[in-house]
């Protein structure tokens, strides 16, 4: 082996136990490093007692409801599998909506509730025109039909392709 | 293979500071062209979003310059690597000029970000695996180019950037990744290889042509400071084309 061959050995290798030794230690600190809990893993309990965090999920559609101060919320935040009740005062991000995602910091109270003091709201990663999300909007709410249209029947699958 | 051009040439500094000289205008001019392009069909001729309205237009500079805050440092640490290698001066020289536009990106997304998260998320800053990664990018990109200037002697200033940069590489795919290993206020990546893309394809279109600019003037950018640092550390006379201007000039003096 030439010596330029050694060097370029030991870097690798140096590299590759860099690289494991960083996904042991990420492992390692996989609960420290998610942003917010779900609501299943405080329904198990698996949340910091006494303290403050956040909690994300999905705002649960219809559960919106705004308390005749006019800057007090509630809302349920939801992973589909638990719920969680939350009640907030103050200003709600613009992008803040029903069926849409959100991550709040507070604490839990004795009563299950979690009394945020910081909401922020969390968007995905689709980027369309709204005329796209409306069409695919009513394409979802017609979905029983549209699966059974979309099975074409053998040998009309070339006509319809061209159309 | 024989291509009839002896490519290992251009690893001496003295050949390759006159190729460098020649590209870098065409470079840049279509860099120019091309993020004209790309900014006009972003502003103008990519449609409004469904949720976020007008603010996710930052997203063409944002993706594009955090997509090259990341390839830059990989770039960086492979000249670095190959620098350690083959113990080639015109290697670490491209690490070096490499390091500050690439600080530079991961600035631009860092700034950008803020204000792109201030009107959608409603905080100009959290403390999410994606947002801290960069921001350790962005010190690692200064601890690359200060252990540079700490350490006098050009040979073992070269070495020592060269291991931080290597060791710093493991951080790029924790960036990229951050956003499906942990749950992270920041989106999940709207373009990937496995997955496609989850654009409107004129937004799309837009993005990929201002990477493909940025790209370009990074190139163009780190060709020009490679050239700089080639005069500054070979401390030898301007290898230009024009050096008979410069040797009118000195003997003037």
């Amino acid at each position: 082996m030439k010596p330029r061959h050694k060097r370029f050995a030991f870097i690798g290798l140096g590299l590759l136990v860099l690289g494991v030794a960083t996904v042991l230690i990420l492992n390692a600190f996989q609960s420290n490093l998610v942003f917010f809990f779900t609501p299943s893993q405080v329904a198990d309990g698996e949340v910091p007692q006494g303290r403050s965090f956040r909690i994300g999920g999905m705002i649960e559609d219809g559960s919106l409801v705004r308390e005749n101060d006019g800057l007090t919320v509630r809302f349920i935040v939801t992973d589909t599998a638990k719920r969680v009740p939350v009640t907030y005062k103050g200003i709600l991000p613009d992008l803040f909506k029903e069926g849409k995602g959100a991550v709040a910091q507070g604490k839990l109270n004795a009563d299950g509730t979690f009394v945020a003091s910081e909401v922020l709201a969390k968007h995905d990663e689709n980027y369309m025109p709204p005329e796209a999300a409306e069409a695919l909007a009513k394409a979802k709410a017609s979905g029983a039909q549209q699966s059974k249209s979309l099975v074409v029947p053998q040998g009309r699958q070339g006509r319809e392709g061209s159309l | 293979m024989s291509t009839g051009i002896n490519w290992l040439k251009y690893s001496s500094p003295q050949a390759f500071y006159p190729l460098a000289g020649r590209l870098i205008p065409w470079f840049a001019c279509v860099a120019v062209a091309l993020m004209g392009i790309g900014l006009y069909m972003g502003f103008f001729v990519a449609p409004t979003d469904f949720q976020q309205g007008e603010a996710y237009r930052i997203i063409f500079v944002h993706v594009p310059a955090a997509w090259m805050s990341m390839f830059l440092y990989v770039v960086m640490a492979v000249w670095a690597g190959i620098g350690m290698g083959l113990n080639a001066r015109l290697s670490f020289m491209m690490a070096q000029a490499i390091a500050p536009t690439g600080a530079m990106f991961t600035f631009l997304a860092l700034l950008t970000g803020a204000m792109w998260g201030k009107p959608t998320w409603g905080a100009w800053w959290v403390w999410d695996a994606r947002l801290t990664s960069e921001l350790i990018l962005l010190f690692q990109y200064a601890g690359v180019m200060l252990l540079r200037t700490s350490i006098d002697d050009m040979r073992r200033a070269d070495r020592a950037s060269a291991v931080f940069a290597l060791v710093g590489v493991v951080n790029v795919p924790i960036i990229y990744f951050s956003v499906q290993w942990w749950n992270t206020l920041h989106q999940g990546a709207s373009v990937s290889m496995a997955t496609g893309s989850k654009m409107a394809s004129t937004m799309l279109t837009a993005m990929l042509l201002m990477t493909v600019a940025f790209w370009l003037y990074s190139i163009a950018v780190i060709l020009a400071r490679a050239r700089c640092i080639m005069i500054e550390r070979e401390s030898l006379p301007v290898w230009d084309e024009k050096a008979a201007v410069i040797q009118e000039a000195v003997e003037a003096r």
